[in-house]
């Protein structure tokens, strides 16, 4: 059996107690959610926490996805179950549903958090592409209220995010456009296994011209949630395979994967393509059905 | 194939051989298995272990000062202090030495280099992050191919004289016959063909909880060892302890796949610890420890070579093999078989000639080798016979299936003799395959890929067929450190018809509380649930070398039929007594003896065992019980067979390979339990499927290990394996009691070249006739793209 080292527990029993908390422990303190990450972490000894801040008892207050006219609003503490099981969220952004059905497994899905798979800031992580595509707002809140962090600028590096001390991501926003669609595709090695790469696309229709596109990466380098560009190459076009392939050459040359045991940042660099054209394709398609 | 309902045989279990549920299964899903990490003794103290992190340094200096302050923690041991002890080093089973725990160097990353024992797990696993060790880091050897080259560091300068990272050479076949027939083949096709290191990943990690009684002198030591009796004696040799005085105890076992056969440096520091602390101890490995430090498996470069005629008659296989050995030669194989039982690599084929030439170097890695259902190392045999053929077939533009069927033993050759000297026992080889091309469809698939080939899709056909020589072996040639490879075993039969049989093998999942109690009923008639099985104790338990390379039905499973045929004819004499005939006149049927013509006179075996213990007179010269034991020597090796058929789709876009169907026709000979045998064979196609995609043990180039957890080394789920369709042919063994061959490992064995055959198939529309393992969607982009040698 893999053990931490030793840390003080705390179970927080509402935000503004876990962000006191926070405050009050400081930098040595982590929020635990699902602790899919942080916990096989603290296993293996990667981390040197001295507090660990349950935050499990939120999902009352932080568990919810909220469909508005214009805006879905989704709680931090929203399982991956719940963002998998969602028909509702599903019709809107079909994205969600797919990544969801592809990452990990159920046991960390019951339990997996938004807030704690964007928080982690893992380049490897799902949730974060699908949240730049769609051009996501997180709400991060502290013990001077509330801050609005797009998710383009949520991410400062690896394992790093714009939370600052004392602070904690309460809530993700999703703007409702119409004529929208998403789709998300994955390479994986193996059912479970973290992407080798994968991409998640929204498009925008008008009267069959594209009035917007977002692609977000996963897996092929820092600072992939948004890639730059997409939108100018594709807006007022009229959806074609060429275009789906401009846009996989944008995309796999705005990215920067490496080798490793996953596959060669050649092949990393390949299936970017493959995958941009997948998902447009899909994504498109998918206007046609909402 | 059979279609049978396993719920319909619940309620009429078969009186010796047959389907029938396992009788081990209640306890353990009902979560009442008994591991090692369940052992909990009074006082017993935890045990952790520092591990080198490092591939090569020679260590500077050991701090424990700070360790041993920890409140909780009774003791830290070091290298030094076990050299002082004279048990710094203890012996492999490859007659190498490896140490226990480092003195001068360390030699791979994850070696052992120091040990806390405390009051609790946590408390010893925290301690070791006290121990300070100053470490003067050397250019570690990771790469087998240039161990031997001029100037490359000296792994191993603990052995005197030692200049070099050469462990062996080692050769066999005919050299010169086999460059003849080269020499006139219309056709010579060479592959370089890489078994990669792979791990056997048991569920279980290894573990030991030693307790040393310092009063009766005698030391108890539970531990995850496929060998318990072999273990006993090898403590005995090494600690100085009477080989009566320790008693090895080898509970439930999650899992072995030769990964428990080694004894390791855990086990001896736990026994260490218990003579220093007095108290038991426990240590119990985590899984990067297993997967970092324990016995590997496979790390084979090979460069094939076949030779055939323009109409596809083989004439000659030869191969030149390096061989990665890690740090230490600490491979589990017979004395005499330094390359284990890779000599088969002629395969099912009947040829003209062979060679293999074989070069071993030690790397700093982990030791090992022999593992993960290897049967010896047939599995990298295999692999390269049958990548091979379909290299040819590739070359000749010939059908697999025809070309193997053109080439195979054929049933009057039995025994069969190879050009590398192994007697093949027994198989009628072309039904099999027939039978695996019938449950498939052969043509038909074939039909379907000409069609999706012709639409651009990617569709792979990949077929093996294999031979394997399992059940070591004739003590005349078979050893691992001088103790012969039989084993014993022990029938009593209670007064009232109840048994008990003693073996001297060991299941770590096998189910062999079932298949053993189903060979002694099919024997005397006693019903299997009447049979108790009893195993993994030195002190319950005749002598006997343990469960590896499918060996436990080939030998124990023949000496539990013959002790069981002893008693029988004990039971015989005292039926004649008790029906007033003579022995000649009794005729038995499953489970009693009757006269002759008069059916109506007769006992039942259960009977008899109450005359046997009971008051009366016994037939003159009789003693009184019913019992026997017997140590069961084999004559030969058994050899079984089989042919399978992978179906595999491509994603064209991205590389993906799925597995869409599988076909494994097997013949073991005579099928004890044929449940257990699917339940076997189900587990190493998965294995197989497993390391033809996706695992790998790989390091980086200062040798650190990159397979260390469960998200690095992947194991296949149920949603990479197709259903398994499972058939079977029955080729007695003509040497064992009652025909069988072992089957455990026959599926690790043949499936990966299945598997690998069937992608290099889909991939021929770009050229391809070999690419690596494991073929990860990386590596069959590379593939697509020309680089038959993937580009990381």
């Amino acid at each position: 059996m893999q053990v931490p080292a030793p840390f003080e527990y705390e179970r927080a029993t509402s935000v503004d107690h876990a962000i006191g908390l926070l405050d009050r422990l400081g930098e040595s303190a982590r929020l635990v959610a699902g602790g899919h990450s942080l916990l096989p972490m603290m296993k293996l000894r990667l981390t040197d926490l001295e507090y660990l801040i349950d935050i499990n008892e939120l999902h009352g207050e932080l568990g919810y996805i909220r469909v508005e006219a214009d805006e879905v609003r989704i709680g931090a503490m929203t399982r991956h179950r719940e963002l998998l099981e969602s028909t509702e969220l599903a019709e809107i952004f079909p994205v969600f549903a797919e990544a969801e059905k592809v990452i990990a497994d159920p046991l960390v899905r019951n339990r997996g958090t938004l807030g704690g798979s964007l928080c982690q800031a893992d380049p490897s992580e799902d949730l974060s592409a699908v949240c730049g595509a769609l051009g996501a707002v997180c709400v991060i809140r502290g013990t001077d209220g509330e801050r609005l962090v797009p998710m383009t600028e949520f991410h400062v590096g690896p394992y790093e995010t714009a939370v600052g001390h004392g602070e904690m991501l309460v809530e993700v926003r999703f703007p409702v456009r119409p004529g929208g669609s998403s789709a998300f595709e994955k390479v994986e090695r193996r059912a479970g296994d973290w992407a080798v790469a994968a991409v998640a696309a929204a498009v925008w229709l008008d009267d069959g011209v594209l009035t917007d596109a977002r692609l977000g990466l996963t897996a092929v380098g820092a600072n992939t949630v948004a890639v730059e560009g997409i939108a100018e190459a594709l807006r007022g076009q009229a959806p074609s395979e060429d275009l789906y392939a401009r846009a996989g050459e944008i995309a796999a040359a705005a990215c920067a994967p490496t080798t490793d045991s996953r596959g060669s940042a050649e092949y990393k660099r390949h299936l970017v393509k493959e995958l941009t054209r997948r998902t447009l394709r899909r994504a498109v398609a998918g206007t046609g059905r909402a | 194939m059979t279609a049978v309902n396993d719920h319909e045989t619940v309620d009429k279990k078969p009186l010796g051989h047959g389907r029938m549920l396992r009788k081990e299964d209640p306890r353990f899903v009902r979560g009442r298995g008994r591991y090692v990490d369940d052992v909990q003794l009074r006082g017993m103290l935890h045990l952790a272990i520092l591990r080198s992190p490092v591939a090569h340094a020679r260590i500077v200096s050991v701090d424990t000062s700070a360790a041993e302050a920890h409140p909780k923690v009774k003791a830290v041991v070091t290298g030094e202090a076990l050299a002082e002890k004279g048990l710094a080093w203890m012996p492999t089973l490859s007659n190498d030495v490896q140490a226990v725990l480092a003195t001068d160097k360390v030699r791979f990353q994850g070696q052992e280099v120091a040990f806390v024992v405390a009051e609790d797990h946590y408390s010893a696993r925290d301690a070791l992050e006290l121990i300070d060790v100053e470490y003067d880091l050397l250019d570690p050897v990771v790469n087998a191919r240039s161990a031997l080259a001029e100037g490359s560091p000296v792994i191993r300068d603990d052995l005197e004289g030692k200049a070099d990272n050469h462990v062996f050479d080692w050769e066999t076949g005919d050299e010169a016959a086999t460059e003849a027939v080269f020499a006139k083949a219309d056709v010579v096709v060479t592959e370089d063909i890489v078994y990669p290191r792979v791990h056997p990943s048991p569920m279980e990690t290894c573990g030991a909880v030693a307790d040393y009684d310092s009063v009766e002198g005698r030391l108890t030591l539970w531990s995850t060892t496929q060998a318990p009796h072999a273990h006993r004696t090898l403590y005995a040799m090494v600690a100085g302890l009477p080989e009566h005085k320790i008693r090895v105890i080898s509970p439930d076992i999650g899992g072995g796949f030769g990964n428990k056969v080694p004894i390791y440096p855990g086990y001896v520091c736990a026994i260490v610890a218990s003579l220093v602390v007095g108290k038991p101890v426990k240590w119990m490995e985590d899984r990067s420890e297993n997967l970092i430090s324990t016995g590997f498996a496979r790390d084979y470069i090979m460069r094939g070579e076949i030779a055939a005629t323009h109409d596809g008659r083989i004439l000659g296989i030869r191969t030149n093999v390096l061989a990665d050995h890690g740090a230490f030669n600490a491979q589990a194989a017979p004395t005499k078989y330094p390359a284990g039982f890779f000599g088969v690599f002629t395969g099912s084929y009947d040829i003209e000639a062979a060679h293999a030439k074989m070069t071993a170097v030690y790397t700093n890695k982990a030791p090992g080798g022999v593992a993960y259902a290897c049967s010896f190392r047939i599995t990298e045999a295999v692999y390269l016979v049958e990548r091979l053929v379909d290299c040819l077939a590739y070359e000749l533009e010939a059908d697999p299936a025809e070309l193997r069927s053109q080439n195979l033993i054929q049933p009057d050759q039995f025994p069969y003799t190879t050009k590398t000297g192994w007697v093949y026992d027994s198989g009628d080889y072309e039904p099999t395959l027939r039978e695996a091309m019938r449950i498939a469809g052969y043509d038909e698939l074939r039909a379907e890929q000409a069609e999706k080939r012709a639409r651009g899709e990617l569709m792979g056909i990949g077929l093996s067929f294999f031979t394997e020589a399992v059940g070591a072996g004739p003590r005349k040639n078979m050893d691992i450190l001088g103790l012969g490879m039989a084993d014993g075993c022990e029938l009593r039969v209670h007064p009232t018809g109840k048994a008990v049989v003693r073996l001297s093998v060991q299941s770590q999942g096998q189910g062999h509380e079932t298949t053993f109690a189903q060979i002694v009923a099919e024997e005397i008639g006693i019903p299997p649930d009447d049979i108790d099985v009893v195993h993994g104790d030195t002190d319950n338990t005749p002598f006997g070398l343990g469960t590896y390379g499918s060996r436990s039905t080939p030998v124990s499973g023949a000496a539990a039929a013959m002790v069981a045929r002893k008693v029988r004819d004990k039971a015989r004499i005292i039926a004649s007594g008790m029906l007033e005939a003579s022995v000649t006149d009794l005729e038995w049927t499953k489970g009693s003896f009757a006269v002759k013509g008069d059916p109506e006179r007769s006992v039942t075996i259960q009977e008899i065992a109450l005359r046997a213990h009971g008051a009366g007179d016994l037939p003159d010269g009789i003693e009184g019980g019913l019992e026997a034991q017997v140590c069961y020597n084999p004559e030969n090796l058994t050899y079984p067979h089989g042919a399978y058929i992978c179906v595999v789709d491509i994603d064209p876009g991205t590389a993906q390979v799925k597995v869409r169907r599988f076909i494994a026709v097997d013949d073991c000979g005579t099928r004890i339990n044929p449940m257990i045998i699917e339940g076997q064979v189900h587990g190493g196609l998965t294995d197989g499927v497993g390391m033809a995609l996706m695992e790998m043990i790989s390091f980086d180039e200062d040798g650190n290990c990159l397979g260390g957890s469960f998200m690095d080394y992947l194991l296949p789920t149920a949603l990479e394996v197709p259903g398994w369709e499972t058939g079977y042919t029955v080729t007695p063994s003509p040497h064992h009691p009652i025909g069988a061959k072992g089957v455990g490992e026959s599926a690790t064995v043949g499936s990966p070249p299945a598997v690998v055959n069937a992608v290099v198939d889909a991939l021929k529309p770009f050229g391809v006739r070999h690419a690596d393992m494991p073929l990860t969607p990386s590596r069959v982009w590379d593939a697509m793209n020309g680089r038959a040698k993937p580009s990381f």
